[in-house]
């Protein structure tokens, strides 16, 4: 069972439907309780940060959240509830006044894109559409086992995906057991379109460097796109349940994981 | 780096899908759930549902289309047409819509992007815009209401500002004079407007040819390219139009 946790700031159908179509069993509360014993958790993406923050405290949902990681849940925080996996976040913070506070697995603040990169050049902010995602340290993650081979072959012809295989058998070769069937063997399969993946992506703010990064994506800045912050603890910017195949992929893999709990 | 993206816009009537030449002469086009689902096969990066008969009557079935549309799809959508009120606004997102589109309403009162911005956060709110080149002055667009048929007298780059300072996170830009004509996007008109806004552009109207598709992004410097009968009508496919973008060096999700 995943336990998406509605902290009633909007629409959790597409999370919901998204995980229940790779096979969970998925219940929406916002019962504390229930989330602090829950063998896995969803945070979704939904609301500003310091919005989110203050009805999760008032809920006494931060410190469930934090008591069924604790205790070992599969946890997956989808866009802000990425976000929320860090110790604070500006988005939402009173004029002068301190930042809101969040679950604070991962240190660091969540702070607003820049609109312009080092070299002074525009972006367009809030960051919106499909952006690669780089996979920094795949052989870490269980999450990201084969997404990239989804992505390529999905967007091939049969012919491609053959010539495709053939590559990535060869880089297979040599390597043993434990890379088997992760992002990091799948590598060279997804080399002719950069040995990423595009990801659906909407947000405004962006979470800090910490060595909980497992992805990165690159728009006025390179930030965080997938974070990591024990064997079964993930965060992804981007929208897994958006992201088509490739998001269908990843679910998949947190349900596997999550099963196993 | 941010892939343009490519828009199937399915104009809906009565739960079809239906395309409108410069907004008369409606044919039928299908189911827009069944034609979705090819698109997101086809590599679209977002569809949007456009109500074109919208009233408080029917709204209804719209929602309905919006709720199966959560329950169907893995990718993006967006809802607009007849949005009159943040309740209205809501009432799609609740049933699932990632975004809703506002446009005459707006224009009568600009508070409602404020309001539907703080509501939701800027993401979920594209501001439709459908504006028209003013006769006799080569740099200057009217903005159009009520499906089009009503001129307001306000300036298209001006309201467009105005409404990504009041918390619009996308203009979805329509040249009244292009549309339905297949003779291209209005190019001068989207790059005026992408360049006036600090939010993406979704160029829209006038597609006919696949080279259309890249002259919106190259020439328009838009960060998103719409059409609709191109594609119902199975002229070419997503997976053509991205293709030929990415042949012009565009970068694209294939």
């Amino acid at each position: 069972m995943i336990t998406v946790v509605d902290y009633h700031k909007g629409n959790l159908q597409s999370v919901e439907r998204g995980l229940a179509a790779q096979g969970a069993a998925v219940q929406v509360t916002d019962d504390a309780a229930v989330i602090a014993r829950a063998s896995a958790v969803v945070l979704p993406g939904v609301g500003a940060f310091g919005d989110a923050a203050a009805t999760m405290a008032r809920l006494g949902q931060m410190d469930a959240v934090r008591e069924a990681v604790d205790r070992g849940a599969a946890f997956l925080g989808i866009c802000l509830g990425m976000h929320l996996m860090f110790a604070e976040g500006e988005e939402g913070a009173p004029d002068g006044g301190p930042n809101p506070q969040g679950l604070g697995l991962i240190p660091g603040v969540v702070r607003r894109l820049p609109d312009h990169d080092a070299d002074g050049a525009f972006y367009k902010i809030p960051h919106v559409g499909w952006n690669l995602v780089e996979w920094v340290k795949p052989e870490s993650s269980r999450l990201l086992g084969s997404v990239s081979e989804v992505t390529a072959s999905a967007s091939d012809s049969p012919e491609g995906t053959r010539k495709r295989t053939a590559v990535r058998d060869e880089a297979l070769e040599g390597e043993d057991g434990v890379l088997a069937g992760t992002a990091a063997s799948r590598v060279p399969a997804a080399s002719k379109s950069g040995g990423t993946e595009y990801f659906y992506f909407t947000h405004s703010y962006a979470a800090p460097e910490s060595p909980a990064t497992i992805g990165l994506t690159t728009h006025s800045v390179t930030f965080p796109s997938a974070v990591q912050a024990s064997d079964r603890v993930f965060g992804v910017q981007f929208h897994p349940e958006k992201s088509s195949d490739a998001g269908a992929q990843l679910l998949r893999n947190f349900v596997t994981l999550a099963k196993e709990s | 780096m941010l892939a343009k993206r490519v828009i199937p816009c399915l104009d809906v009537k009565d739960g079809r899908v239906v395309k409108g030449v410069n907004f008369v002469g409606l044919r039928d086009a299908g189911d827009p759930i069944e034609l979705a689902r090819a698109y997101d096969e086809q590599r679209a990066d977002e569809v949007i549902f456009l109500d074109i008969t919208a009233t408080s009557d029917d709204r209804a079935t719209t929602v309905e289309l919006a709720s199966h549309a959560a329950a169907e799809l893995h990718l993006p959508y967006c809802v607009g047409g007849g949005m009159r009120t943040v309740a209205d606004m809501r009432t799609m997102i609740a049933a699932g819509a990632d975004k809703v589109a506002v446009n005459s309403a707006a224009v009568l009162d600009p508070a409602l992007i404020t309001q539907a911005a703080a509501a939701f956060g800027t993401q979920a709110v594209v501001c439709a815009v459908d504006a028209k080149a003013v006769a006799g002055n080569p740099n200057k667009w009217e903005v159009y209401v009520a499906g089009g048929r009503k001129a307001t007298g306000i300036d298209a780059l001006e309201w467009a500002r105005e409404a990504a300072r009041r918390g619009a996170g996308e203009i979805l830009l329509t040249s009244m004079d292009r549309d339905g004509s297949r003779d291209g996007f209005d190019c001068a008109l989207t790059r005026a407007v992408a360049r006036a806004v600090p939010i993406p552009v979704i160029a829209s109207g006038g597609v006919g040819r696949i080279e259309h598709f890249a002259e919106g992004i190259i020439e328009g410097e838009a960060d998103a390219v719409l059409a609709a009968s191109v594609f119902h009508f199975g002229e070419m496919t997503v997976r053509q139009v991205k293709e030929h973008m990415r042949s012009q060096g565009i970068p694209v999700r294939l």
